[in-house]
Order: C-alpha cells, then sequence, then structure tokens
C-alpha cells in the first residue's frame, strides 16, 4: 500500500532556505510545494490544498500575518509561523492572527518536523466519543470522532489545533491543567516551550464558545496554575 | 534621675493641652516657614517693620510727652515764683498757728492769683506750715518735696493732687505736679504748694500715643501687604516653572512657560523654555537612535537568522550521514555542528543584550508559582548534571510560591544559575533553595565548587567576564549568560546577586518583588551560605 505524502506549503522568500527545507522535508516523508510571494500565497494555498503550511513572517508582497489571516479565513489548515524575530509582539500578533505554533530561526530540522507531525497527527482512535461541558443550561457537546462541536444548538467551527485543546480539557473536567502541560499534550513539546502559545490559543477558543468571552464558562482560568474545563 | 514615670513632675507641662496646642502650632508654622518663600518673607517684613515702627514710636512718644511736660512745669514754676510776692504780702501777717486765718489767707492767694492771670492752667493751693495743714484730705503732700521746700528752696514733684470739678466723681486724686515754695512771714515759714492737675497733658500725651501705635500698627500691615504682594509677583512665576519643571520631568516633554514682557522673571522663562526645547531635541535625538538601534537589531536578526537556518539544516543533514564519510571530514562535519550551536547562542544572547541595550526588553508578567519554573530549569539541566556526575537538590516550601513575573525570563535566569553552577561545581552537589515571605521570593543556587576570588563575586555579571580559563566548560557559554540574567531580574525590579569564596564554592541569589512594580528591601534568604557564615 502506497502512504500518502502530506503536502507542505512553504511560504518563504529566501530560495536557499525553501531549498534546504524542500531536502529536509522530502527526507522526511512530506511533500513540499514552495511559493516565495505573499500575494501569491493564498492562491496556491487553494490550488495545492496543502495539509499543513509553514509560513516565514517577512514577506515581499502581502506580510505573513496578513497571509496568516486570509488562509485561516479559508480553513483550519494548521499554520506554523517560521519567525526569525523572538519578540513578543510579533509572535503574539502572528498566533493572534491564526497561527497555530512557531518555530524562530534558526530552528534545528528535528524539532521543525516534530513540531509538523504533532499538528498533522490524526485523532482517529477516540471512535464515538462524546464529551460535554459548560454550564448545564446552555453545554458545549463534543463530537470527538466527528470533529464537531456544538453550543446551545449551533456548530461552532474550531480550527483542528482549538478542537485538539478544548477535547484535551473536557476529557478530564474540573482536573487544572497547566500550561506545560497543555503544551505537551495538544502541541506535542517536550519540554518547556513558550506559555503564550496557551494563552493566545486559549483567547481565540473563548471567543468561539463562550457567550462572553470576558466571563468565560467553559474554559476557566485557574489564577496561577492554568486552566480548566467548566462544570458540566 | 532614673527614666520618668508617667505622671512625674518633671515634664508634666510637655503633655499640658495647652503646650501640646502650641507645640503643634509650631510645627506645623516651622513646616510652612520651611515650604512657603511667601511666609518667609512676610514674617521676615512683619518682625523687622514691627521693631522699627517701635523703636520710632517709643522715641515719639517719649520726646514729645517730656517736651508738654516740661512746658508745663516751667509754666508752673513762673506761676509759682509770680505768685510768691502776694503770697508773701497775704501770709505776712497770718499767725501761722490759727488754722481760720491760714483758710482766709488761702482763698486770698487764690483770688489774687487767679486775678492776675494764669498761663499754666487750672491749679488748687495748698498751704502748710509746722502747725497747720490746709491740704484735701484725699491727698498728700510728698514729704520729699516737703523737706526740700522746708529747706527754703522752690521744689517740684509729680504727685497726685485733687481731682478737679470737671473729673468724673469717683476719682478724687488725678496725676498731677506739685510746685512748692516757702514763704517766709513774720510768724514763721509757710509752704505753698500750686497743685496742677495734669489731666489735660494726659490726655494729650494718650491721644498722642494712640495716635502712634495705631498709625504704626497701619504701617506694618501696609509693609506686611506689600511684601506679600511683591513676593507673589516673584514667587507666583516661579512656582509656574516648579510646576512645569515637574510635568516635564514626569515625561511631558512639550511642557512649556508662558512668558510676558521682558523683565528677569520673564528672562528665567525663557532660559527655562530654552532648556526644556533642547531637553526634548536630545532625549528625541535619543529616542530615534534607540528606534533605530531596535530596528537594526531586528533587520541584523531576521537577516543573519535566515541563511544560519538554511545552514543549520544543511550541517544536520551532514551530521545524519557522518558515518558514510571518511575521518577527518566526519570530525569536520562534527565541528561544523558544535560550532554552529555556539554561534547561534552567541548570536542569541548578543541580540537579547542588545534589546536591553536599546530598552526594547519588556516584561510579559503573570503570576506563577516559582516552584514550577525553578522545576523547568532544574528539569532543563538534568542532562548537564548527569554529565558533570553533580546532584541537583531542591529545597522548596509545601505551599506554592506565587509571584507576579515573567516566567520564561526567570527560567532562563535560573536555567543560566543551574548551569553556571553545575560547570563551576566540580561534580559536588549542587543546592537550589526557594524561599519568600510577604513581599519578596528569592531562589539561591549553591555550589561547593573552586568558588570565588575576593572581589570577582562584583565581575561575574560583567560581560563576557571568564573567570578561570582552565575550568572545565561543557556548556560552552557565550559569556553573557550572567549579563543577561542581572538585565532579566532588574527588569523585575529584582536583584540578582553573587557570594563565593576559594575553594568554599559560590551562591548566586535572586530575589523578585511577589508584586510587580513593588520595591524591594529585603531578601527572605541570607545571601551568604548559613554554613558559611562565621
Amino acid at each position: 500500500m502506497r502512504v500518502v505524502k502530506p503536502r507542505v506549503l512553504v511560504v518563504d522568500d529566501d530560495s536557499a532556505l525553501s531549498e534546504m527545507l524542500g531536502i529536509v522535508l522530502r527526507n522526511d516523508g512530506f511533500e513540499p510545494a514552495f511559493v516565495a510571494d505573499g500575494s501569491r500565497a493564498l492562491g496556491a494555498f487553494k490550488e495545492i490544498k496543502p495539509d499543513i503550511v509553514l509560513l516565514d513572517l517577512m514577506l515581499p508582497g502581502l506580510s505573513g500575518i496578513d497571509v496568516c489571516r486570509a488562509i485561516r479565513a479559508e480553513s483550519g489548515t494548521p499554520i506554523i509561523m517560521l519567525t526569525a524575530k523572538g519578540d513578543t509582539t510579533d509572535v503574539v500578533l502572528g498566533l493572534e492572527s491564526g497561527a497555530d505554533d512557531y518555530v524562530v530561526k534558526p530552528f534545528k530540522p528535528r524539532e521543525l518536523v516534530a513540531r509538523m507531525r504533532a499538528r498533522l497527527r490524526q485523532h482517529d482512535d477516540f471512535v464515538g466519543e462524546t464529551l460535554t461541558i459548560g454550564p448545564p443550561q446552555s453545554p458545549v457537546r463534543i463530537d470527538v470522532a466527528g470533529h464537531q462541536v456544538t453550543r446551545d444548538g449551533h456548530a461552532v467551527s474550531l480550527t483542528p489545533l482549538e478542537f485538539d485543546l478544548l477535547v484535551a480539557l473536557a476529557r478530564k473536567p474540573r482536573q487544572v491543567f497547566t500550561r506545560e502541560v497543555l503544551l505537551e499534550q495538544v502541541w506535542g513539546y517536550r519540554h518547556a516551550a513558550d506559555t503564550r502559545l496557551v494563552n493566545v490559543h486559549v483567547q481565540r477558543l473563548r471567543s468561539k464558545v463562550e457567550r462572553d468571552p470576558e466571563k468565560p464558562e467553559v474554559v476557566l482560568t485557574v489564577r496561577g496554575v492554568g486552566y480548566k474545563a467548566g462544570p458540566t | 534621675m532614673t527614666s520618668p514615670l508617667p505622671g512625674e513632675p518633671q515634664d508634666w507641662w510637655s503633655r499640658h493641652p495647652a503646650v501640646v496646642r502650641g507645640k503643634r502650632w509650631l510645627d506645623s508654622f516651622t513646616s510652612l516657614w520651611r515650604r512657603s518663600l511667601q511666609v518667609r518673607v512676610a514674617t521676615t517684613a512683619t518682625v523687622i517693620s514691627a521693631v522699627i515702627v517701635l523703636i520710632i514710636g517709643v522715641f515719639l512718644v517719649e520726646q514729645v510727652a517730656g517736651g508738654i511736660l516740661r512746658a508745663k512745669r516751667e509754666a508752673a514754676i513762673s506761676q509759682a515764683r509770680v505768685g510768691l510776692e502776694s503770697a508773701r504780702s497775704v501770709l505776712g501777717g497770718v499767725d501761722a498757728g490759727v488754722v481760720a486765718d491760714v483758710a482766709d489767707a488761702q482763698q486770698q492767694i487764690i483770688s489774687n492769683l487767679t486775678a492776675s492771670g494764669t498761663s499754666a492752667g487750672l491749679f488748687s493751693i495748698a498751704i502748710e506750715s509746722s502747725t497747720v495743714s490746709s491740704t484735701p484730705s484725699a491727698v498728700a503732700i510728698p514729704k520729699a518735696l516737703r523737706r526740700k521746700v522746708q529747706q527754703n528752696t522752690l521744689a517740684w514733684q509729680y504727685a497726685p493732687v485733687p481731682a478737679p470739678a470737671t473729673a468724673s466723681a469717683e476719682e478724687r486724686t488725678v496725676r498731677g505736679l506739685i510746685v512748692g515754695e516757702p514763704v517766709s512771714a513774720r510768724t514763721g515759714l509757710f509752704e505753698l504748694y500750686y497743685l496742677f492737675p495734669l489731666t489735660a497733658e494726659q490726655q494729650t500725651i494718650a491721644l498722642l500715643q494712640r495716635t502712634v501705635w495705631l498709625s504704626g500698627a497701619g504701617l506694618v500691615l501696609l509693609i506686611v501687604g506689600t511684601s506679600l504682594l511683591i513676593t507673589r509677583q516673584v514667587v507666583r512665576p516661579v512656582r509656574v516653572a516648579a510646576r512645569t519643571a515637574s510635568k516635564l520631568a514626569a515625561g511631558d516633554l512639550s511642557q512649556r512657560i508662558r512668558v510676558r514682557g521682558s523683565d528677569d522673571l520673564a528672562r528665567l522663562g525663557r532660559s527655562f523654555n530654552d532648556m526644556a526645547g533642547s531637553l526634548q531635541r536630545q532625549i528625541k535625538r535619543l529616542e530615534d537612535l534607540s528606534r533605530l538601534q531596535q530596528r537594526f537589531t531586528s533587520d541584523v536578526s531576521h537577516e543573519l537568522r535566515t541563511p544560519l537556518t538554511t545552514i543549520r539544516m544543511a550541517s544536520e543533514l551532514l551530521l545524519a550521514y557522518r558515518e558514510e564519510f571518511p575521518g577527518e571530514l566526519a570530525r569536520s562535519v562534527e565541528l561544523l555542528h558544535t560550532e554552529l550551536d555556539r554561534f547561534e547562542a552567541l548570536l542569541a544572547d548578543l541580540l537579547e543584550i542588545s534589546r536591553y541595550d536599546a530598552g526594547a526588553a519588556k516584561l510579559d508578567s503573570e503570576t506563577a508559582d516559582l516552584r514550577g519554573v525553578v522545576a523547568l530549569a532544574v528539569q532543563a539541566n538534568e542532562v548537564l548534571a548527569m554529565r558533570h556526575g553533580s546532584e541537583l537538590i531542591v529545597n522548596q516550601p509545601e505551599e506554592p510560591v506565587l509571584v507576579d513575573m515573567d516566567s520564561r525570563r526567570v527560567e532562563r535566569v535560573l536555567r543560566n544559575l543551574l548551569g553556571n553552577a553545575l560547570d563551576h561545581g566540580e561534580g559536588k552537589p549542587v543546592e537550589i533553595t526557594i524561599g519568600w515571605d510577604e513581599n519578596a521570593a528569592a531562589v539561591t543556587v549553591r555550589d561547593h565548587g573552586v568558588g570565588l576570588r575576593p572581589g570577582e563575586a562584583g565581575l561575574v555579571f560583567n560581560r563576557f567576564w571568564r573567570g578561570d580559563t582552565s575550568r572545565s566548560r561543557l556548556t560552552g557559554g557565550t559569556g553573557l549568560g550572567l549579563a543577561i540574567s542581572l538585565e532579566d531580574a532588574r527588569l523585575h525590579d529584582g536583584w540578582l546577586q553573587a557570594w563565593g569564596q576559594r575553594r568554599h564554592g559560590a551562591q548566586f541569589r535572586l530575589t523578585l518583588p511577589r508584586r510587580a512594580g513593588h520595591t524591594l528591601l529585603s531578601s527572605p534568604l541570607p545571601l551568604t551560605p548559613l554554613d558559611e557564615e562565621d
């Protein structure tokens, strides 16, 4: 049986880096495609329909942030930012515009591949599972196998990452998850990483599932520790 | 004397309500005196003008009153001289021993003298002799005066005299002047006394005094008011300048003083504005420089990192196939790889420290458990500890130690301190202790290795400072680690300090305020390890 290789869209204007990324990704069993211009990124995305996007933040044409927003408006395909800046503002801006994860240049190829694999992980081992969290009068129902989330009868559209985050919290309601544990379970980090990833994505998740994101009922903050799912 | 007991008499007064009130008033005045130029000037003006007015007033009153009394006295004496002849002729035939005769004589003299006209004003007379006295009962001729007159001289003295008819009923005597003269008669020596009431003169003097003191007080008030007005004119622009200066200091660089006219104060305002303008220009220039520096840092970061990523990936690929390369080539690939790590670490540290230098580093604070951060730093150093054969011992409290901090930065500091301790710990255990109190939390990292030479504790935070080059170095430190850690601690308003002694090891202590923005006053843990104190 021929294994289907995951398609990767690499959006980077540095040809040497793109070529090197191509070599590494092909070695690791991916099928890379390349685009060097931000303004052509969305067209290439629609045409290639990649499983994952590697996106440089500094691009000619359209900026990485804008490309990220455009792709996110279209689909929930995982996006990993390649950033040369470790600055808080750039990383947070990228995450807020919809990126799932980021690697800081110069990254180790193994690290990048691990990040990509974590985002491409399939959750087909939880067939038939349904979870319910949130306040009893307005619960959030999660159909894990069908990748469906509903609240008050309306479907809530989540990216795979947001879905994974919600499922991780919902599987053990009332248990408090530290950001580090969530990074490990959802993002697949084996070592401590940037906990801002968790903060930003919890905010994004809340904006979709909470009735009032300022007063969360589904994903609750436990001050000084982390997060937990609200009572069912 | 022993210490005073409550209620002991020696200082009862200091607790007396009036004294306490007075002290409080004095205190508030003293502080006002120190604070307000206007109060100082006004008070000084009051005191000085009051003293001057007092001196002039006293002198004036003294002079005029003396003049009035002198004139009165001279008039009285000349009156006595004028009356002498008439008195002598009247008294010549009177028997000094017969009372009725003396009274008659007195009437006679008065009518004579009144008829002759007088310039010395109203007066009454009294006649005394060794046997007879016609003095009104309410007054007595002073003995000293009588003695002088009895010695046959004309004499005078101020003394109470009978009130004239115009005076109010209660006053039987008023101040007066008594002039006495001896009148020799056939039967002996009579003493003739002229009693002048000084009521009119006293009224004149009192009026004079009132006028002088009232106008003096008015003058003082006028001077105080004028000085207040003048100081106000001077102080107001100074106050405006002070207010503007403090606004400038608070960061509002666009503040200026409104200048009118061309006097000294206007000049002050103009130079102040010039200063503010040049300050603003300087700060703007520095800000531009800082922005430029940040921009440059960011650009260098991006431009350097992209090719470095490509090189890094290529080297990883080569490393993966190094088994297939001949010996020297394989070793070269390994060297390329490890040195690339160092290069990367150095670049990262350089960029980080340039961010601090540009003032671009920002805290991303939230409340977190310090124990968790320590655990992460320990975890990150476990491999290194194993390679050194050192044990990492953590002493921590049972309960969470919640601190407002940028966990990423604090973990970086601790990771760095642990790496250093392991590198210099000569395989001996490294102890990490967490301590906390109400205001602060602290972590100490202690090693028992080579330690520090005297004076080195202050140098370790210097950039690219190397202690002992012969030390084993597994982390390949960049030489910027502690400098960055110090900046990280400072960004938290915290402390990072070092203690060390040759062959006794070293201890680094990180102290952080538990609430963001609080000022540290003390650390919950000692900098010098307890077992090293002597």
